[in-house]
């Protein structure tokens, strides 16, 4: 009887805490039904006025760029980094790991450094190298870090996951021959799916999610992925019009959210097993 | 190489062979170096090149047009009276300090509520952790200046209860409370690895403690806070670090502003405000390197006192 009671109260209690914590996100998707008027004013959920109004509006998009151009964007950037990062980190994570050569404990030590160094420290150099060969407004200093390994995280995650599979796997492949292309190719790709797939998600997340760096590199409204237009939006909409920009917000954060309903297994084991943050 | 050694060893070190072994360890190298190339592009080109130069623009007056010019330590003494510099550290360092423990705690509160052989666990990790997942978003940013906003359902509901503070967004004094709540909201990451930690505690532990009847409070004393502070540190470090970097939500809330009042002047919004809003680079890699400097010097705190609190138990690792 007092177990069960227990169980009840524990319940009670975590749902009580997900309905609070998940308010601002209910209350952000059924603001997007309601006619602005109804959304400011308002703490309730429920309205009698649904529609679908406020998406019409926030599909038409910002001057002439309709909102499918800038979702195309930001779909380009993150498969692209997704292709990037998962190529530069089983590369560099296989040299760090597999192969035996001078200097690999000295580069093993700055990979680590970088794990910490804040963004904004190389910002500035970055942004003045890619401007004088020409490289603003462009894809190219959004994607090249990511083809070059320089998420530190994706690495480490990689080297991690790689240190654990067994050595015997290769060596017995060495002895037939192989050479490590083949080796990295046939024996340890296949292997790390677990931890590419990690990568992956990661890697779309961030890149969707991303803000400061297109905000720095992009000029041109219509090469704008979604969160570069959704202010753009913000700016250019009247503040009271809290419909139409509520419901594009959303029409932002659902291929985030899909991709957790999707992969959640995936995401909680990545963050539990390797600290990365969301 | 001497006659006590086992056959097969000798016939390896002998002329022939040995020259085979060292064209063998030059084709590692060459295999390491080939794979590493791209990462070490990256290191140089990306983050070590760029590192060096900041530096060495942070001792210049730089804004993109004209070439640097050597001005010695004038950026860093001009920092110390610039006032919206001094506002921006302000500011930040109240987000930090009170941001970071309160979502940890909120983290540990709620990680220990859930861990337990319960049905359903599952799922409210889930559910716990979307905030994480969206928090950082331009979408929540403005999703939280609405809400926080003149007649937001926030006010509605602390009016309510008879507290009426009007909009939050717009009152220098409640900025910094929304922008704090933000941060807590996303509870659920550092939670997540609270919880796989204290998976790890052995459940014997606690038995022991409850013979020898130990309170809750005690149990929590002597057994789950040192066998959980390894990842108490992680992510008190991980936080602190981020903590410092927020950008997106503050500059999206104020505008690109960092008002009202220059409540919402975080770092690195004014740091970017004055790198690519006036151009002023060497202003901007002076604020950088300073940024570097504390963290690497908060970084460095952690490790050391870690000894102090920090307790890896003798049979893991």
């Amino acid at each position: 009887m007092g177990r069960s009671l227990k169980t009840l109260a524990f319940h009670g209690v975590s749902l009580i805490l997900i309905a609070v914590v998940l308010y601002p996100a209910v209350w952000m998707i059924a603001s997007s039904f309601k006619p602005s008027s109804e959304i400011v004013g308002n703490a309730a959920i429920w309205s009698e006025n649904f529609s679908f109004d406020n998406f019409i509006k926030a599909m038409d998009g910002i001057g002439g760029i309709s909102t499918l151009q800038f979702f195309g964007n930001s779909l380009f950037l993150a498969v692209a980094s997704v292709i990037g990062v998962v190529f530069s980190s089983t590369l560099t994570a296989y040299a760090f790991t597999r192969i035996n050569f001078p200097g690999r404990k000295f580069f093993f030590t700055m990979m680590v450094m970088t794990l910490l160094l804040p963004f904004h420290v190389i910002i500035i150099p970055q942004y003045i190298v890619f401007q004088q060969v020409g490289l603003v407004d462009t894809y190219v200093p959004l994607l090249l870090g990511k083809f070059l390994g320089a998420e530190a995280f994706f690495v480490f995650l990689m080297v991690q996951f790689m240190r654990n599979l067994p050595k015997e796997l290769d060596e017995a492949a060495r002895i037939d021959g192989a050479g490590h292309i083949r080796i990295f190719c046939s024996i340890m790709l296949p292997l790390m799916k677990p931890s590419i797939i990690t990568a992956s998600i990661f890697a779309f997340i961030w890149s969707w999610n991303d803000f400061l760096g297109p905000l720095l590199y992009l000029n041109t409204p219509d090469k704008y992925p979604l969160p570069l237009a959704l202010r753009l939006f913000v700016d250019q909409t009247q503040s009271s019009d809290y419909g139409a920009m509520i419901a594009m917000s959303v029409l932002a954060l659902l291929p985030v959210l899909l991709f957790f309903l999707i992969f959640q297994r995936h995401i909680v084991e990545g963050v539990s097993t390797q600290g990365l943050k969301g | 190489m001497t006659h006590t050694q086992a056959p097969t060893r000798r016939a390896k070190s002998a002329p022939p062979q040995r020259n085979e072994k060292l064209k063998l360890r030059r084709a590692e190298s060459r295999a390491g170096y080939a794979f590493l190339l791209p990462w070490l592009l990256g290191f140089f080109v990306l983050t070590a090149g760029p590192m060096i130069a900041s530096l060495y623009l942070s001792f210049t007056n730089y804004n993109l047009f004209e070439a640097p010019k050597w001005i010695g330590v004038d950026n860093y003494v001009n920092l110390l009276s610039d006032e919206r510099f001094i506002q921006s550290v302000k500011v930040t360092l109240t987000y930090v300090v009170f941001g970071t423990p309160t979502k940890l705690l909120a983290a540990l509160a709620i990680a220990m509520l859930l861990n337990s052989k319960r049905r359903g666990q599952g799922f409210y990790r889930s559910a716990f952790y979307v905030p994480s997942l969206i928090g950082a978003s331009v979408s929540i940013a403005i999703v939280w200046k609405a809400m926080f906003g003149d007649a937001g359902p926030v006010d509605q509901f602390l009016s309510f209860f008879g507290i009426g503070l009007g909009g939050w967004v717009g009152n220098p004094n409640m900025t910094m409370p929304m922008m704090i709540l933000l941060t807590v909201w996303q509870f659920g990451a550092p939670m997540i690895i609270f919880l796989a930690g204290l998976k790890q505690v052995p459940a014997e532990l606690y038995e022991a403690a409850e013979m020898d009847g130990a309170g809750w409070g005690r149990k929590f004393a002597s057994i789950t806070w040192p066998m959980l502070s390894p990842v108490i540190f992680f992510n008190l470090l991980m936080e602190t670090i981020n903590a410092f970097q927020v950008f997106a939500s503050a500059f999206i809330i104020s505008g690109g502003t960092g008002g009202p009042a220059g409540s919402t002047m975080f770092y690195t919004l004014y740091l970017y405000l004055r790198g690519f809003g006036d151009f002023r680079m060497g202003y901007a890699s002076a604020m950088a390197w300073l940024l570097l400097i504390v963290i690497g010097i908060i970084t460095l705190i952690f490790f050391k006192t870690s000894d102090k609190w920090v307790h890896y138990s003798g049979d893991e690792k």
